[in-house]
């Protein structure tokens, strides 16, 4: 249940495995974990037969339809799905089925990939631990007192636990990267533009992406490569052609510069202090930290305000941008860790700015629209992964790939597992 | 019933009144403003939407440069500045024809800004300033069973949810309703001119607001003023604005004070009344759409749009005048609508005779027109078919009365002029020597009408003219038949 698509898809191809007895497998799996793990929201168990079952024929005719044909993948559950209910971790969308599929959704269809179900996630993706999900929290795989980080909470926890092979979520402040760094999994968030968000609901429509969850960089370049492109219903899209991303892996790192930045490494900002974990029902409707959002926004976009906040956070934006064009003008990626800590207790950051500290390190990337890749960088001494983040140019998803392959291969860390049984 | 407001002792010259209008026009793209849906009018309710135009979660918006391209080209017929950069912004209210609880509209940077409208009133003409154009989308529409106070339920139709809107700001100086009404037949003229909007107030694709005010003359400071919807007709424009006029002049006469706000005309009970008052008005929190890159608009293609610019109706009005003789009301009229001037200038080219076509066109034609479409009606009498039979009357084929008949064969059957005047042997009967048989025959008969005329009752002349023309059919010559007579009679009397 560990292996990465590239090995499932070499095994259909010499008709070790079907793509039907894979994704029955994990279907089991799910069956079996799910219950403690709370990674999905919606199974769609014979959806992925079915499509199994045609990725299966297509082996067998020798026609597969590319790298993650039989591929079983999961959703975070803000990506427009036809036909299967879409929440949004809301009680708000509990019964919206859309009745069209993201263009995500559309091209993993095209490439043969097997939709599992979709994940849990905070609700409207605004959170950093999958525990604000209107539905149930989600566990760490690695330590399930722990979270498994968020807002895409629910495929991180997946893929790291062998509930998928592999997975999207979406990042607007780091919501792909740190649950990435916290379950000991590839995550990527491609620069802003890379990836069409038609059906992908927004939560801040100029900072958000979508991207892969991966077990190695080799099937997250893969992922990446199925979905990224030109979509003519997303106006913010970027029109440059789709590298060859799993081509790009294997020309390695020679005379590439790396950086790391002094801001990066600060003071560790654990609180000392575990509060209690306070029992929260949820009334239908939007949860606390939704209304504290919609609160936040409806005031600074009030008359007489907008200066002061709207038109202040654009200053800054545009700040960041020109810090990172300036630092890359003198290194080809930026290093530095994903996360300032590693994953944290359930109900540990009751504190509103205390859990948006978690994403300090990956939001300044998607201020700047630009590339990152969250990567398994080894353990803390409770036993529980760390992340290292490379963040490059825009599009220069080749030599962020080139670079997190690179010290994936040089380092063990990929080769550990939670032990969920 | 506050029909008309008291203040019959109110001098009405004392105030000065300002009025500016909001007109909303549909713009005729084939599909929706930010998604492919038809904009197909009366379509089964939400049989033209898709998860965009019903603002699913997910979605986003596509510009159609369509759109932008009849906005642009209305902007230049206003003389507008089209700006080099605009962008959208989201507006946002909660109505439930508006599923996304917010209209892609466009705020601080416009399409088009600082034009003028010219406006005729009594002979005179105003340039009337336009202040701003800009695009953005309509909403959908909500039907209640019975009336929305007494419904159980209200049920949506998104059909127009999405429909492009071009929304045209004028400057408050527009100094009467009567110029107001004015101001808004000229508007329309010119985007049913551009051929980007159907001008259709009745199906809504032309809506107006107006925001009213009175200040004393001479006053450089603008006063309160009251915003009136619901203006769906030129009439209805008119009429609200006097009522409104008359109301805040009543009042200012008794030293009320005008209350900031938005009223609704009634037009069953012609009044304005209160909507809802400004002090709660919205805060519409506009902010820029992210999910639209700001419009680059290319100063080229701005260019391209201006050299296909149509002749306007008033620079064709003019042309009419100088080039045709005709007068300046006959012009007027001839060129409000496009198709009907193209016609007569169609005409005018088969025959020459501009004064007879135009007659022609302001008499018969308009009357079998009735209103309807001049397109349909110059397909069954194309212009070609109307210079023939004027044509016909020019050479004495046919008299001008039997032409009517025969124009009204002509629309019946969609033949030409000679075509129905041979088959139904309707040629003038012009000789002389068939008309003397028939001249003496009628005055053999009428010793009766002779006698009278003997006695000096000219009438009985006429009587012996109608008898003649019956004996033909109508088809003789009346002026030749005239002239015989008068002369047989002259003979007899001596």
């Amino acid at each position: 249940m560990y292996q990465p698509i590239h090995e499932l898809t070499d095994a259909y191809r010499r008709a070790d495995l079907t793509p039907t007895a894979v994704a029955e497998a994990y279907l089991a799996r799910i069956d079996a974990l799910d219950g403690r793990l709370g990674a999905y929201l919606t199974v769609v168990r014979d959806e992925a037969l079915a499509a199994a079952r045609e990725s299966e024929l297509r082996w067998r005719a020798g026609a597969p339809l590319g790298p993650l044909d039989g591929a079983p993948v999961a959703l975070k559950d803000v990506l427009c799905t036809r036909g299967v209910r879409t929440t949004c971790g809301s009680k708000m969308l509990e019964s919206f089925v859309p009745p069209y599929d993201a263009t995500v959704v559309e091209r993993l269809r095209a490439a043969g990939a097997v939709i599992l179900g979709k994940t849990n996630m905070d609700e409207f993706a605004m959170g950093s631990s999958t525990e604000h999900s209107a539905f149930h929290p989600t566990r760490n795989p690695w330590d399930l007192a722990r979270v498994p980080g968020g807002s895409s909470g629910g495929s991180a926890a997946a893929v790291a636990g062998g509930l998928a092979a592999g997975g999207f979520g979406s990042d607007t402040g780091g919501s792909i990267r740190q649950p990435a760094a916290f379950c000991g999994v590839v995550g990527m968030k491609p620069t802003y533009g890379r990836v069409s968000r038609y059906g992908l609901v927004a939560l801040a429509s100029s900072l958000d992406q979508v991207g892969p969850f991966a077990r190695d960089v080799r099937d997250a370049a893969l992922l990446l490569g199925a979905v990224a492109g030109h979509d003519r219903r997303d106006a913010t899209c970027i029109q440059a052609p789709v590298p060859d991303y799993g081509a790009e892996l294997s020309k390695g790192v020679a005379g590439l510069t790396l950086g790391l930045p002094d801001e990066y490494f600060i003071d560790g900002m654990d609180p000392d202090v575990e509060r209690a974990m306070e029992s929260r029902t949820r009334a239908a409707g939007f949860g606390a930290e939704v209304k504290r959002r919609i609160m936040l926004g409806t005031y600074a976009l009030s008359a007489g305000y907008y200066d002061a906040y709207y038109g202040k956070a654009q200053s800054v934006r545009t700040l960041v941008r020109r810090e990172f064009a300036a630092a890359f003008a003198r290194v080809d990626l930026i290093v530095a860790p994903t996360t300032p800590n590693v994953a944290f207790k359930h109900g540990e950051k009751e504190d509103p700015l205390s859990m948006y500290l978690n994403d300090v390190f990956t939001i300044p990337g998607n201020l700047a629209g630009i590339p990152g890749i969250s990567v398994p960088c080894g353990f803390s001494v409770t036993g529980l992964p760390i992340g290292l983040q490379v963040l490059g140019r825009p599009l220069d998803e080749p030599r962020l790939l080139r670079a997190a392959y690179a010290y994936e291969q040089a380092t063990p860390w990929r080769s550990r597992r939670p032990e969920l049984t | 019933m506050a029909v008309t407001p008291p203040g019959a002792d109110v001098n009405p010259d004392r105030y000065e009144v300002v009025i500016g209008l909001e007109v909303h026009a549909q713009l005729r793209t084939r599909s929706k403003m930010f998604c492919g849906c038809p904009t197909r009018f009366g379509a089964p309710p939400n049989s033209q939407t898709c998860p965009v135009c019903q603002g699913m979660p997910g979605v986003l918006p596509v510009v159609n440069r369509r759109a932008v391209e009849f906005g642009i080209r209305t902007a230049l017929a206003f003389h507008c500045r089209v700006n080099a950069a605009c962008r959208f912004a989201r507006k946002h209210y909660y109505y439930p024809d508006m599923p996304k609880n917010y209209q892609i509209s466009q705020y601080e940077e416009p399409l088009a800004e600082d034009g003028f409208l010219e406006v005729d009133v009594d002979g005179s003409s105003r340039a009337i300033g336009i202040q701003r154009l800009h695009l953005e989308e309509d909403v959908g529409k909500l039907l209640h069973e019975g009336t929305i106070e007494t419904a159980k339920a209200s049920l949506v139709d998104f059909n127009r949810s999405g429909v492009p809107l071009m929304e045209t700001v004028s400057r408050p100086e527009l100094r009467s309703p009567e110029e107001a009404a004015a101001y808004l037949r000229a508007f329309r003229a010119i985007v049913v001119y551009l051929d980007v909007c159907d001008g259709n107030m009745e199906e809504g694709s032309l809506r107006c607001d107006a925001n009213v005010s009175l200040r004393p003359r001479g006053a450089a400071e603008l006063g309160t003023k009251v915003e009136i919807k619901n203006l769906n007709s030129f009439r209805n424009v008119e009429r609200a604005l006097k009522f409104e006029v008359a109301r805040q002049t009543a009042a200012l006469a008794v030293d009320e004070r005008i209350v900031q706000e938005t009223r609704l005309w009634d037009a069953d009970r012609e009044v304005t009344r209160s909507m809802r008052s400004k002090e709660y008005a919205h805060d519409y929190r506009y902010f820029p759409e992210p999910d639209l890159v700001p419009l680059q608009i290319d100063r080229r293609w701005v260019e391209e749009i201006r050299a296909e610019l149509p002749e306007l109706p008033r620079a064709r009005r003019q042309r009419f005048v100088s080039r045709y003789g005709l007068s300046l009301s006959t012009s007027d009229i001839l060129t409000h609508h496009g198709p009907l001037a193209d016609y007569f200038e169609a005409a005018v080219t088969e025959f020459p005779d501009a004064k007879a076509v135009s007659n022609w066109i302001l008499s018969e034609f308009l009357r079998v027109l009735a209103g309807g479409d001049e397109r349909v009606l110059s397909m069954k009498v194309p212009p070609r078919n109307l210079a023939g039979l004027l044509r016909l009357i020019a050479d004495g084929t046919i008299s001008g009365k039997i032409a009517k008949d025969v124009f009204s064969t002509m629309v019946d059957t969609g033949e030409d002029a000679p075509t129905i005047v041979r088959r139904e042997g309707l040629t003038q009967v012009a000789d002389e020597a068939v008309l003397d048989g028939i001249i003496d025959a009628v005055m053999a008969a009428n010793p009766k009408a002779i006698e009278d005329f003997k006695r000096g009752k000219t009438a009985a002349k006429k009587a012996l003219v109608g008898q003649v023309m019956k004996a033909t059919g109508g088809k003789a010559n009346p002026a030749l038949v005239d002239r015989l007579l008068e002369d047989k009679l002259s003979k007899i009397q001596t």
